[in-house]
């Protein structure tokens, strides 16, 4: 049985999206990483379903659809920002910022 | 070790090596190459646990669609060399590195969690069932039986997505 290897792998990349996401200022590497977690999770649903039934499968379906659509609308979102900004640096996009 | 147990760990380690070179490569576009790499080896384990389908649904919308979609967004935006680094300095790597540990101490529990047993189907079962109705059809048979709801609710969301985006997109509506 793989389930404790595979929960061990899924929490390790995890945590490797999590440190990307916090050491990069670049919008688009910053999705990159988010993507990264999303499929971290994704191992935990295959594992678990493995022994539970396809249901955790057809999670990753969903989880699957809501990532692209989460791509599509982030990286029209970051062209808009770079039309506005000409850069997709986290650190100048500081606009809220008192 | 099983060759099954041999295939998982090497393509894990791969995994996680190619996930810490994604984060860590000063090109955007290396590091979408790298997270293509990642994906991959995610689309064997998906394999190897009992996943096919899964599998290369993986590899056709994640390293296909949504991966093609990031590198054409960087190549607009020519994002493609390496800039004076959109790393953080020495102490945001250092606070990063530092809440992912923390974060993986947390999670070091998972590596031994199990289900309780009443739920727990017996071996083989999911195996069985695919060899019974296909790799897709043991998929696909709850999709449109038990989750044909949340399924028509993803085609709104999808919608929603598509016309955002090009509401977004585009320069002037």
């Amino acid at each position: 049985m793989l389930l404790g290897p595979s929960l061990a792998v899924s929490a390790v990349l995890f945590a490797i999206g999590t440190a990307g996401v916090l050491l990069r200022r670049n919008a688009i590497v910053i999705f990159m990483c988010v993507e990264l977690m999303l499929n971290a999770v994704n191992l935990t649903f295959v594992a678990f379903a493995q022994q539970l039934g396809t249901g955790g499968q057809i999670f990753v379906f969903f989880v699957m659809a809501v990532a692209a659509a989460e791509a599509a609308v982030g990286l029209a979102i970051v062209l808009a920002v770079y039309r506005h900004k000409e850069t997709v640096d986290l650190q100048h996009i500081n606009l809220l910022k008192g | 070790m099983s060759p099954l147990q041999i295939a998982f760990w090497g393509f894990a380690i791969l995994a996680v090596i190619t996930a810490g070179m994604c984060i860590t490569r000063r090109s955007p576009l290396s590091s979408a190459l790298w997270l293509i790499v990642t994906l991959f080896c995610l689309a064997v384990l998906f394999t190897l646990l009992d996943a096919p389908f899964i599998g290369v649904l993986q590899v056709l919308v994640y390293a296909g669609a949504i991966m093609v979609l990031f590198l054409f967004v960087i190549m607009l935006l020519n994002l493609g060399r390496a800039g004076p680094g959109d790393m953080k300095g020495l102490l945001g790597a250092a606070i990063a590195a530092l809440l992912g540990v923390a974060l993986l101490v947390q999670l070091r529990g998972l590596g031994d969690a199990a289900p309780p047993a009443a739920i727990q189907l017996p071996p083989g079962t999911v195996q069985g069932l695919q060899r019974q109705q296909g790799v897709v059809g043991s998929v696909a048979g709850p999709l449109f039986d038990t989750y044909l709801v949340p399924f028509e609710i993803t085609s709104v969301l999808l919608l929603a997505a598509v016309v955002g985006a090009v509401v977004l997109a585009k320069r002037k509506l």
